[in-house]
């Protein structure tokens, strides 16, 4: 089985979010960056526990800058086979989305997985993006995943319980929680990654249908009020008649 | 300006999240001088939809289920004879693997998680799992957005509204449906939730959780749990919030022995009302709350109960 897995890069989940250029970009000064959570403990560990049981290949795949290497080669660390990263900005979904499916419309990836959505921008687009320009079905957000004679189950959560869904392959997949759990990279993995393909893709840039006017910080709390933990039914009170909210 | 935008229902009602959907799609087109056509298919009473701020419902009788690849299908007809200038989904399941398609097939600009009505082109999100905001500006004639769910209020203020047969050619589904599990029909969903009572390490076992599902009950809230305590499977994996779990945005989040790990935070700061529970005054998590006790769970949670209990006595 061929697999491909989206992997973006995000900044480390402890980072100070500020912002520069008159709130219009993420300051990244001192960010340490991180490889997008859902990309990594899901999507790419379950692509790899698939190929260990069934063989096949695992390629990761990112759009982003040089910058994005160090983040390609943990994924390398952890597992994949190769990589290959498009040099683009990511500019929006849309134009992260071209390339990617660009890159794989002829390369007859069995599977293609992303995370459910990205730590920094919360999109959740990608995936249907892609799906889209390369008319596949999408599963989006599946929290289980098996594969089997060109099939893939998956199983997800919807209002109230469990739905479980069957689709051909080829198909994109969005990964969310439940569908594998992350692996510290070993040594061995780290000295392999040094070693195995890392393809870079000169792309001309992608057409994008937003912009990022400018970024703002939620407003600030007021001070916490605090209550007798001897008389704690007075919270019940006060959240009734101050707070309104039972 | 006309919007449309797409009602899932369950059971025969539409889902909390589609009419926030709508009343934000019907505000967003009536602060234009517009009118929103809200679209939706199968055996349900659609008028209700006028309700939440619809001047008309196209439903497509013929379909049953909200998959995917068919709700393009028929957004995208209905854009068409529509003549939209732009398209709102919730932020939902369905929405995650709609509004992406359109986007491609319209070439239309998408602002996915909303949480305000756009201020001419430009619309607000949150990012960095809300620890900031963005404002989003699309660069095309055709919006598409997305509502993060409990972030715009369901209006009840309207009046029903016609409905008029729409049919589209939607295909089949490429993504079948066998087996759709029921888990506890009477608890609430969380994402949904209005209220929600949360816990921690701080509660030592799963065993222990009796107390926090019994203040929820009174409370009428929905249970959730820090990512630990969902990896060490004292509670289900859905139940985990924050950064790497889902977020929410409850107008109630009570935390009970959590520390208030940035990460975690992250997935609860939208909420309006924040309560902490934590016998350590130096947990972060007070930093951002609105309420706070000092105090052990094991004593604190039962006097909640028991409060709860007789406040429920007097409504
Ligand atoms: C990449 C990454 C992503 C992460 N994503 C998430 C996420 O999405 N969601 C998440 O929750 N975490 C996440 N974490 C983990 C996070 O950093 C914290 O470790 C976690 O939130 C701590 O959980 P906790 O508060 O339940 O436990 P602890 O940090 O152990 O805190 C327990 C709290 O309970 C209090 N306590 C103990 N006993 C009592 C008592 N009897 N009465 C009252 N209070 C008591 C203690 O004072 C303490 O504050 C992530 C971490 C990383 C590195």
């Amino acid at each position: 089985m061929k697999i491909l897995v989206c992997v973006s890069k995000a900044p480390d989940t402890t980072s100070k979010i500020t912002f520069t250029n008159n709130n219009t970009s993420f300051d990244e000064a001192g960010v340490n960056f991180i490889v997008n959570p859902y990309d990594e403990w899901y999507a790419l560990v379950r692509a790899l526990e698939l190929k260990e049981a069934q063989g096949g290949n695992v390629t990761v795949l990112s759009v982003g800058g040089a910058d994005y290497e160090q983040i390609i080669r943990k994924a390398l660390a952890i597992g994949a086979d190769d990589a290959v990263r498009i040099d683009a900005p990511e500019s929006d979904a849309l134009s992260v989305s071209t390339h990617i499916a660009n890159y794989a419309k002829d390369k007859g990836f069995d599977l293609i997985l992303c995370g459910k959505e990205t730590i920094n921008y919360n999109g959740s687009v990608v995936p249907g993006m892609v799906a889209e320009l390369l008319d596949m079905p999408l599963v989006a957000l599946a929290a289980k995943l098996d594969v089997a004679n060109g099939v893939a189950t998956c199983e997800r959560e919807v209002t109230g319980g469990m739905e479980v869904l069957e689709v051909n392959l080829p198909a994109v997949i969005s990964a969310a929680k439940g569908m594998a759990e992350q692996r510290i990279p070993n040594m061995r993995g780290i000295m392999a990654a040094r070693t195995k393909a890392l393809e870079v893709v000169a792309v001309e840039n992608g057409a994008s249908s937003t912009s990022v006017n400018n970024y703002e910080m939620p407003p600030a709390k007021s001070a916490c009020k605090f209550v007798d933990p001897a008389n704690a039914a007075e919270l019940i009170t006060l959240l009734h008649q101050e707070a309104k909210v039972i | 300006m006309k919007t449309i935008v797409f009602a899932e229902h369950l059971n025969g009602k539409f889902t909390k999240s589609s009419l926030e959907a709508v009343s934000y799609a019907s505000a967003w087109s009536a602060s234009a001088g517009g009118t929103c056509i809200a679209v939706t298919y199968g055996n349900i009473d659609a008028s209700v939809l006028g309700t939440a701020g619809a001047s008309e419902v196209w439903k497509m009788d013929a379909l049953s289920s909200a998959d995917g690849d068919q709700v393009t299908k028929l957004m995208l007809a209905a854009q068409k004879e529509s003549g939209a200038n732009a398209i709102v989904l919730s932020h939902d399941l369905v929405g995650k693997s709609v509004a992406p398609r359109l986007s491609v097939r319209l070439n239309a600009g998408l602002v996915s998680g909303a949480t305000a009505i756009p201020a001419g082109n430009t619309v607000k999100k949150n990012v960095f799992s809300g620890k900031a905001i963005a404002h989003v500006t699309v660069n095309s004639e055709l919006s598409i957005v997305t509502v993060l769910p409990n972030s715009y209020g369901v209006n009840t203020s309207g009046t029903a509204c016609p409905v008029n047969a729409f049919s589209a050619e939607v295909g089949s589904a490429r993504v079948r449906v066998k087996e759709v599990r029921v888990e506890e029909s009477e608890s609430i969903p969380l994402p949904e939730a209005d209220k929600v009572v949360s816990a921690g390490r701080g509660m030592k076992g799963p065993e222990n959780w009796g107390m926090i599902e019994e203040l929820a009950k009174e409370l009428n809230a929905a249970t959730a749990c820090s990512r630990p305590v969902s990896d060490i499977g004292w509670r289900p994996h859905h139940e985990h919030v924050g950064q790497t779990g889902i977020a929410i945005r409850p107008n109630l989040y009570i935390a009970v022995g959590i520390s208030g790990a940035i990460q975690h935070l992250a997935g609860v700061n939208g909420s309006k009302v924040i309560v902490v529970i934590n016998k350590d005054p130096e947990a972060p998590f007070f930093k951002a709350a609105d309420y706070g006790i000092v105090g052990d769970a094991f004593e604190v949670v039962p006097q909640l109960i028991a409060a709860a209990k007789a406040f429920n006595a007097t409504k």
